[in-house]
């Protein structure tokens, strides 16, 4: 592997110590902890690299993008990450991250095990606690765990392994540089000592400052495929996430919430009834509902479905998808000129050379609901409070909720639990904070689950939005390619607002004065095809709803209109696909990944009427991808029959090429892309929720059509490509943008028809009945011995 | 309150509690047998899909009042006493072979499933196909459906 060198970083961590022939290997500086046993400390900045130059249009994410911005933004907070080696020889890390099913617990024990010579089993790495100290950096998001954490991370354990050397030095007599640290035992000439038998020895009364280096070469488990270490855990139902937890006295509590969306409660009528139904013990009004909390879930869903409640109307009461979608076309800004854009020089206009392709795009809400509910424990005291949830930005969320319960922060501890999925729900803590709010008013402990009606449809998502493209060619030649996104709000008010708002200084000129919103997006997006003037804006419009950064934000969108106006570009001039955008990226990470999957996909192979191949790229998280997909759209297969099920068009073959710089763990970046594989099916093709006077319809798993059993690709490859950078890039998100390009790509060549919006289903007549409103929650079946298999 | 009284994972129980309430409730609030996990509710999403009398079922949809004295469940935590031996039961080995979960939390009822399906397919006189995984329920929000495919036909060749 290669280090890069920033010759122009300025972190205090540093230095550069003299290489064989003059080079300058790289250092850096950690500390060992005073203790008993050894603690091993790096900062937790070390390793942000800054782009030197400022960037020119149109592609800034391409020198700096918000990766840089994420991992920069940490760099004034002096803060230490700690590796403990234990006396039973195992290494202890608690990752200021969270953990959501995206395999960052495993590609960290991964990387400790790495630099500090231990086997991967033989590293417990644990969530922290909200740690207020680390201000900024303890936000799980952006895909940017690995980016951000591996130098600091590998620094603690060189120095953890730099002090057992030292240690076994000093007991056996033999010189450090005679010693062979290896599985967990350090070798000396004749004898030999194991971790957990140097961990005191190792050990210093004092805090000092240590300098290392770090391996360049010859990973031994970095770059190899590693089973999740939680997986036992997970097939035997041992895994707890926050409903799972035993907290004293935390019983089952359930909100009632509004027939429409966001509204607010004002009156509970028939309390004193509810409160003598079976099982139950409390009920609160707050402002978000009527919490009830009883012996069990399920009769807190039978109180809930006979609460009698006056509502106050949400926002949006009376308002549907087309409202809404009228208000976003009301918002969006004229796309600029052939003036402005100075194609006017050219004076090709005059010669009537210059040809346009317009196309605009309608993608509707989608929801980011995981299988794990928003949920919740909380304990809420006079003097103090204690918090259990999934959570990734933990220490807003503790800001926040000691603010509605009326504690100074050091006063509310926040635990930070293993989530049952994310898709950037769990950036915001929406249970956390009511589950708070409602064990102040009850005076209890109380076991927050959001029911799955309410997690589906007030929960957060994906706002609706319309994407405008031009594109301006003459003959062979894109002259420019302008995109005007529109979009409902998204929402960033889960610590990342306050990280722009205070690092805006630290941008590039140019960039400070721009909202939240257009910073991730101008820090995201990217057109890496060589298609002259490129102008990319965003404008956000309406505050009204409930919406996050659902996993990969906005690029799924953006880079699918994108690419469907790549291909119609392509049609125009009489080129494949494929080949115009081979000859037009000029990226080379992003033409590899390109190549692969035409090559093992076999591009341009021959297929059916009615089924056709699509493909396209995307650039983001200091990664490539490229996806190469086969649809079936036969009506024999559009029509196959499933019960409640939707079908529609298949995608009967995928292939998935990505490149992050340096994988760690292959296995768990296979398993993200074959995820991010379905999502980007679901919003082609099938998943959105739908505004029905003023509230979402979509109550059940059976209502939002995320990708099922029967929907999934009977043939997905995913080929992780060999290092190109040496460090990580992102993976979490990183499949999502290129599926959805390429599915919707393979949708209009199968159909000859370019579709407007997404999902294409959404305007289909729905195959189920909506679930009430009033009440809020479904009553549990109770035929299910009926329905054994 | 009625007292119910039925087995799970290969003890009696005695629950003192009121018939309507669904047995996962049951389950998970009182006896404290966490692995089938709550989804939605209404017998939709199966991620709290477990066995009575070895087949699959979904205990959101049961009322506990509807099961027997002798009504045997088996949830995922005793899933790997129901086969020969100190391991783990085939279908939970092929998980791991897989690496199939991400999150994790549908897991449980994924292989419950999975397991039932299998059985059937033996009680038909034939082995598990495609077809039959395609029909599966369950969901995963994750999208593991690719290795979950694997895992099943891998899992039932050691069945």
């Amino acid at each position: 592997m290669t280090v890069l060198d920033h010759s122009n970083h300025d972190a205090a961590g540093e230095g550069a110590g003299a290489r064989p022939g003059g080079l300058q290997r790289r250092s850096f500086l950690g500390y060992v902890i005073g203790g008993t046993t050894l603690i091993a400390a790096a900062d937790m900045t070390l390793g942000a690299s800054r782009a030197s130059a400022i960037p020119s249009a149109p592609s800034i994410p391409e020198l700096y993008d918000l990766n840089d911005f994420l991992t920069d933004a940490a760099r004034p907070t002096a803060n230490l990450i700690k590796i403990t080696i234990e006396e039973d020889g195992t290494a202890s890390f608690a990752l200021p991250r969270s953990e959501n099913g995206q395999g960052i617990v495993t590609s960290t024990a991964m990387i400790i095990a790495e630099e500090l010579e231990l086997p991967v089993d033989k590293v417990n790495v644990t969530l922290a606690d909200a740690r207020p100290e680390l201000l900024f950096n303890q936000l799980t998001g952006g895909s940017n765990t690995t980016i951000s954490t591996y130098t600091p991370i590998r620094v603690a354990a060189a120095i953890a392994k730099g002090a057992l050397l030292e240690a076994a030095s000093n007991l056996l007599g033999d010189e450090v540089d005679k010693l062979v640290a290896k599985g967990g035992v350090i070798q000396g000439l004749t004898k030999s000592l194991t971790y957990g038998e140097l961990a005191r020895a190792a050990a210093s009364s004092t805090t000092e400052r240590r300098e290392v280096q770090l391996k360049e070469s010859g990973f031994r488990v970095i770059g190899t495929g590693q089973r999740r270490t939680d997986a036992l855990d997970a097939v035997t139902g041992k895994k707890q996430y926050a409903t799972d937890l035993d907290v004293a006295d935390a019983l089952p509590t359930m909100v009632c919430r509004a027939p429409t969306l966001n509204g607010t409660p004002a009156n509970l009528r028939n309390g004193r009834a509810i409160l003598e139904m079976p099982g139950v013990t409390d009920v609160a009004i707050v402002d978000t509902g009527i919490a009830v909390r009883a012996r069990t879930f399920g009769q807190c869903i039978d109180a809930i479905r006979e609460m009698q409640v006056d509502w106050n109307d949400g926002p949006v009461a009376g308002l549907s998808d087309q409202d809404i979608l009228d208000n976003l076309k009301k918002a969006e800004v004229a796309l600029p000129s052939n003036k402005q854009l100075g194609l006017d020089k050219l004076g090709l206009d005059r010669l009537g050379l210059v040809k346009t392709i317009d196309a605009d795009f309608t993608f509707y809400f989608r929801s980011n609901s995981a299988m794990d509910t928003n949920s919740a424990i909380a304990d809420v005291r006079a003097d103090s409070a204690e918090i259990w949830a999934g959570l990734k930005s933990p220490i807003t969320a503790q800001a926040r909720i000691a603010e509605a319960v009326g504690l100074p922060q050091d006063k509310v501890t926040v635990h930070v639990t293993q989530g049952g999925g994310s898709f950037g729900r769990r950036l915001f803590f929406d249970g956390a904070l009511e589950a708070a709010k409602i064990s102040k008013a009850m005076g209890k402990p109380v076991k927050l689950m959001w029911h799955r009606a309410d997690d589906a449809r007030v929960g957060r998502g994906h706002p609706m939005a319309t994407s405008r493209v031009k594109a301006i060619y003459s003959g062979k030649e894109v002259l420019a390619l302008t995109q005007g996104h529109t979009s409902v709000e998204t929402d960033y008010r889960h610590g990342l607002g306050e990280l722009i708002t205070a690092n805006v200084a630290n941008l590039p000129a140019g960039l400070g004065n721009l909202g939240f919103a257009e910073t991730v997006y101008t820090l995201t997006q990217e057109v890496p095809y060589n298609f002259g003037a490129v102008v990319q804006t965003l404008t956000e419009t309406d505050d009204r709803f409930n919406t996050g950064s659902m996993r990969n934000i906005y690029s799924p969108d953006v880079r699918t209109a994108n690419e469907l106006v790549v291909d119609m570009l392509a049609k125009a001039m009489g080129e494949d696909p494929f080949e115009f955008r081979r000859r037009t990226l000029r990226d080379e990470r992003t033409l590899a990944v390109l190549e692969k999957v035409a090559e093992v996909g076999d591009w341009g192979r021959r297929l059916p009427a009615g089924t056709a191949q699509g493909i396209a790229i995307h650039k983001e998280y200091k990664g490539a991808s490229a996806c190469l997909v086969e649809i079936d759209c036969r009506p024999e297969t559009v029509n196959r029959p499933i019960r409640e099920g939707v079908t529609g068009p298949r995608v009967t073959r995928v292939v998935f090429a990505i490149d992050v710089g340096l994988p760690i763990n292959p296995l768990g970046l296979e398993a993200q892309m074959q995820g991010g594989i379905n999502d980007g099916i679901a919003q082609a093709l099938t998943s959105s929720m739908h505004l029905e006077n003023g509230h979402f319809v979509e109550a059940s798993w059976d209502n939002y059509f995320y990708t099922r059993q029967w929907n999934t690709p009977p043939v997905v490859d995913v080929i992780i490509m060999p290092e190109t950078t040496g460090v990580p890039g992102g993976a979490g998100e990183a499949g999502v943008a290129a599926s959805m390009a390429a599915v919707a790509c393979a949708y209009a060549r199968a159909t000859g028809e370019v579709p407007t919006y997404f999902p294409i289903n959404h305007k289909a007549e729905r195959p189920f009945q909506t679930k009430s409103y009033v009440p809020p929650v479904p009553a549990s079946p109770t035929n299910g011995l009926k329905l054994t298999f | 309150m009625p007292m119910q009284s039925f087995i799970v994972n290969g003890e009696r129980v005695e629950v003192d509690v009121e018939d309507d309430v669904r047995v996962l409730w049951v389950l998970r609030d009182i006896l404290g047998v966490k692995g089938p996990k709550y989804g939605c509710g209404i017998n939709v999403c199966k991620a709290c899909t477990s066995h009575v009398n070895g087949k699959a079922f979904n205990p959101c949809a049961v009322p506990v009042g509807d099961l027997a004295e002798d009504d045997e469940i088996t949830t995922i935590e005793g899933l790997a006493d129901t086969v020969e031996g100190d391991g783990l039961h085939p279908m939970q080995e092929a998980w791991l072979d897989r690496d199939v979960a991400q999150c994790g939390y549908c897991q449980p009822g994924q292989i419950m499933a999975a397991v039932a399906l299998v059985r059937k397919a033996r009680d038909e006189g034939r082995e598990v196909t495609l077809s039959d995984i395609e029909g599966l329920r369950n969901i995963c929000r994750c999208g593991t459906y690719t290795r979950i495919r694997e895992a099943v036909e891998q899992g039932a060749r050691a069945m």
